[in-house]
């Protein structure tokens, strides 16, 4: 390929972008004269190129084009939705030679006829058909008094360079190069920008500022050790050079950053033209708004969340946004809202794509998830909205029954979840039914350097980037022994009174596990996929800034590691992948099964001597205990879900009626209709008191029927030996023992279901007989 | 006159080993190694070569030798591969030898075990015989079925079902361990 092809190729990919941009911006903007002088000189420069290098079909497509801006320009006619089909094929249509001249040398096999008959008689016959959107002729005078560029001036014809190309990127200072927006270049001259950009930027091959990148990493890794080699020496002179050193490395680290950096409109300049085609094939009016163009970010990031964030705008036109009919029926305005924002927060760069359209539905969600068998029946029921809608981000998932063309397969979002987190990302979903959904994706600024924190964890240093950091707990002293509680032998710590999952790192790696002798539990709070567990280490040390270098293929296997690196002191340490970790240990996504999975294997261990208990806390707090035996399951209702019927609650279950008991209040009537004392009042108090938005039932096998029984919360499932019991002090009750070391209660429920509601007793009967009849 | 060939010798157990002299890129001794847990047992840890991460591999465990004792210190024998940089980690050095390829003949089908895969022959020296390991295959631990089952449990794979989008994790095949049938 000669130079002046490769110039062209460069040039006029730079341009398409704009073209893109202009277009769409022409639809709604007839009158912008500025951008239409804008295209008319790209497309006159692509032509003139086109015709001088021997590209004869790209040279008739261009030349087509040219003369209906032409009639374009002096207000003979206005541009129009038609117009700008037409015109964007043109766009197509060049980039498709591009390609084919990319390939082989040669102009493609596509055949243009067709568009450049389309294009010659929308110029013909515009008059008829552009008369409704045609202005008053009046209007259009003006516009051909007023002088336009001339195409031909030099200085003006050179399109300022704003788009990413494969080959080259584009170094500039941010406020130089002009965001690729929607908002025309009315402010400033058209010459004088493309002089400036012309002026002070400078092509750069990326192989070039790869390379710098590299380097830069390893000095900031030689920094760290000659700071860290610096504590121990005591000339002031070389302190003094040692600090300078310092500053410098870091100053330079920025800038060689900031070569790479790239405003994230780059990537978004075309997606007014995917919005616009997506809508006009869906029959739907979406109304696109960006802001936070001029954002930057890591050359590599940008290229990372390319595609996932077409794919999330493509989701948005196609699921999202209801078609007009439907809109104006749910009283909203015709109009879809469609936003992508992005701004920095927390050093990291956030990504939000807003739209105004139906939401995800999480019965929905429910339905196919179970329909799919992606999750069973009961761990849907169980599973919050939010929790339901993220669903959407498992493999092979779509909530949409139909498969578009352009999504409904059900492997996107899955893709755009990894895609993301491969660069360190976070996304999240929030979605409202009938008002919207946002995704919100968390970006780190860049990949070369992270900011991690180092622990040690049995004898040796571990780094955990610290985008993955939430917070660290320390427990010391009787904390230290008693903080960290067990449920079946998992190991759990309460979080502002969650419950934390916890892991023992040295437990993970196989290192010594001597953590006993310590006296301190050290808890790094992680985040992994939607997940937090806390991490148990031996100590927490310094935050350092690290250079990821990639573990050689030996060790490519193992999924606990991100990657290694060298520490100020020059030993190499590992860096935890912290989402691979939490999935070894079953962490992210193990929530909702855990008493299920705990419920069977127990039960199934029933031959053993000793019996299975299932612990709870009623509401108002005390400790009981049922044979796991005669529990079927254990189930979370949402607060809404309960009904009312006589003077007794109750639930659709599996679609029958579930009677529901609350244990504390029902063993208090016991005792009052004994004649003691009541304390009544201070039990309801309790039962209203806790305002959740879920209940906690265990649901218990009568004879016929189940009966739902009210608690606090769920314990633990536990196999243990009774011994140390005692008689009851209450009706309702059978024994107290001490189970996991704490005096437990033994709940009777055949005699507190037999005297607080003897009606389902009688029920149960009433079948009974009927059924031996 | 080609046929005299360059070995970086070492030694192994009282086995004589080399290695082709144009794959040995340095031979150094470095104590700072960081361990890494989950790792095949052949990876010793990883060592900082001048800024560079080396990964190190034990050719004792590569050819189920037994273990150096806690006082015996490796010798690091660095070699370039199209895989990058890789340390082995050998009892002691020796000379570099040129030997004659007519002194050469490939391991007799009575070697078995992964000493097969990894010995491709001895050169006959007037002394001793020197054993010639094929390069590509010795820093290869992917191919081969050892040892991960030293460090791996069932609780400790990751759940399939739980984890689609990771690979799942190293197979487990029980062989018992063959030592070097020759010699």
């Amino acid at each position: 390929m000669n130079d002046v092809i490769r110039e062209f190729l460069l040039e006029t990919h730079e341009n398409l972008a704009q073209l893109d941009t202009d277009l769409i911006t022409l639809e709604k903007k007839p009158t912008e004269r500025e951008t239409l002088a804008r295209v008319f000189r790209t497309l006159h420069s692509v032509k003139g190129t086109a015709g001088f290098i021997g590209l004869m079909k790209l040279q008739a497509v261009v030349h087509a084009a040219e003369s209906l801006l032409s009639k374009l320009r002096i207000g003979e006619i206005v541009f129009n939705q038609r117009i700008a089909t037409a015109m964007l094929g043109v766009v197509d249509a060049i980039r498709q030679v591009l390609a084919a001249i990319e390939a082989d040398g040669s102009e493609g096999t596509g055949d243009y006829t067709v568009l450049i008959q389309q294009l010659d008689r929308l110029r013909e016959t515009s008059g008829v058909v552009g008369v409704p959107e045609t202005p008053p002729r009046a209007a259009a005078v003006p516009s051909t008094s007023s002088p336009t560029p001339s195409p031909l001036d030099p200085a003006t014809s050179p399109s300022p360079p704003v788009a990413s190309s494969p080959l080259s990127a584009v170094v500039a200072s941010s406020s130089l190069v002009p965001p690729v927006s929607e908002q025309p270049a009315t402010e400033t001259p058209t010459e004088l920008r493309g002089s400036a950009v012309a002026d002070t930027t400078l092509r750069v091959d990326v192989g070039l500022l790869d390379k710098l990148m590299v380097l830069m990493g390893e000095l900031v890794l030689t920094r760290n050790q000659i700071v860290q080699f610096s504590l121990s020496q005591e000339n002031t002179a070389f302190l003094g050079t040692v600090q300078r050193f310092n500053l410098l490395t870091t100053e330079l680290q920025t800038n060689v950053m900031k070569t790479r950096m790239q405003p994230i409109g780059n990537v978004w300049s075309k997606f007014p033209r995917v919005v616009r085609d997506l809508s006009v094939a869906c029959g739907k009016q979406v109304r696109f708004e960006m802001d936070g163009q001029e954002t930057e970010l890591d050359k590599t990031i940008i290229e990372a969340i390319r595609d996932p964030l077409t794919h999330m705008i493509r989701n948005a036109v196609d699921h999202g946004i209801e078609s007009p009919e439907v809109r104006v029926s749910a009283g909203k305005f015709p109009v879809g809202q469609l936003s992508l924002h992005a701004f920095h927060e927390g050093g990291k760069v956030i990504i939000e794509i807003v739209d105004d359209g139906g939401g995800i539905d999480p019965q929905r969600v429910r339905e196919k998830a179970v329909r799919s068998k992606t999750v069973s029946a009961e761990n849907a029921a169980r599973m919050s909205d939010s929790e339901l809608v993220n669903l959407v981000f498992l493999p092979g998932f779509s909530t949409t029954d139909k498969i578009t063309h352009f999504s409904g397969r059900g492997v996107g979002m899955d893709i755009v979840r990894t895609n993301i987190e491969k660069i360190g990302g976070v996304v999240d979903i929030n979605s409202r039914v009938g008002q919207g959904t946002t995704v919100r994706m968390m970006i780190p600024l860049t990949l070369a350097i992270i900011p991690v924190l180092t622990v040690t964890s049995g004898g040796e240093r571990y780094c955990i980037p610290q985008v993955n950091l939430l917070e660290l707990v320390r427990l010391e002293g009787e904390q230290a022994t008693r903080g960290i509680e067990s449920i079946h032998g998992t190991p759990v710590y309460r979080l502002r009174g969650n419950l934390l999952p916890v892991v023992y790192l040295d437990e993970q790696l196989r290192g010594d596990s001597n953590r006993a002798a310590t006296g301190e539990i050290n808890i790094v709070v992680l985040q992994a996929d939607d997940r937090q567990f806390g991490l148990v280490v031996d100590a927490i040390h310094d935050t350092e800034e690290i250079v990821v270098k990639p573990l050689q293929k030996q060790l490519k296997g193992i999924t606990a590691f991100a990657g290694a690196t060298i520490l100020g002191d020059g030993r190499v340490s590992l860096i935890l992948d912290v989402v691979g970790l939490a999935q070894r240990t079953n962490v992210s996504g193990a929530r909702v099964r855990v008493l299920d999975e705990k419920a069977r294997g127990v039960s199934e261990a029933t031959s053993s001597r000793q019996e299975s208990l299932l612990l709870f806390r009623t509401t108002d707090g005390g400790r009981m205990a049922v044979p796991l035996a005669v529990v079927v399951r254990l189930e979370e209702f949402p607060r809404a879900a309960l009904e009312r019927v006589g003077n007794r609650d109750v639930v659709q279950y599996r679609g029958e009626i579930l009677p529901l008991l609350e244990i504390s209040r029902e063993l208090h009537r016991l005792v009052r209709r004994r004649g003691r004392p009541v304390r009544e009042r201070r039990v309801e108090q309790a039962a209203t008191h806790s305002t959740d938005d879920t209940i906690q039932v265990v649901v218990y096998a009568g004879d016929t029927r189940h009966v739902g029984l009210r608690v606090g919360s769920i314990l633990d499932i536990v196999e243990e030996d009774i011994t140390a019991r005692s008689d009851a002090n209450r009706p309702g009750v059978l024994f107290t023992a001490v189970v996991q070391g704490r005096v437990t209660e033994f709940l009777d429920v055949d005699a507190m279901i037999r005297a607080s509601a003897p009606e389902l007793v009688v029920a149960k009967t009433a079948v009974a007989t009927h059924s031996t009849e | 006159m080609n046929d005299e060939h360059q070995y970086c010798t070492f030694y192994l157990c009282d086995l004589y080993f080399g290695l082709p002299v144009l794959n040995v890129q340095e031979v150094i001794r470095i104590q700072t190694m960081t361990r890494v847990p989950l790792a095949p047992p052949s990876v010793r840890g990883l060592i900082n070569l001048r800024g560079q991460i080396v990964t190190a591999l034990d050719l004792r465990r590569q050819l189920d030798l037994p273990d150096r004792l806690p006082d015996e210190l490796p010798v690091n024998v660095v070699i370039q591969t199209d895989d990058g940089v890789v340390s082995l980690l050998v009892d002691e050095i020796g000379d570099v030898l040129s030997v004659s390829e007519h002194d050469f003949e490939s391991s007799p089908p009575t070697l078995q075990g992964t000493a097969r895969e990894l010995i491709l022959g001895a050169y006959k020296l007037p002394d001793r015989l020197l054993l010639i390991l094929d390069t590509e295959r010795t820093i290869n631990l992917t191919n081969q079925s050892r040892g991960v089952g030293r460090q791996t449990d069932a609780h400790l794979l990751p759940d399939e079902t739980e984890s689609p989008r990771r690979p799942s994790g190293p197979q487990v095949r029980h062989d018992s361990p063959n030592r070097l049938r020759f010699l």
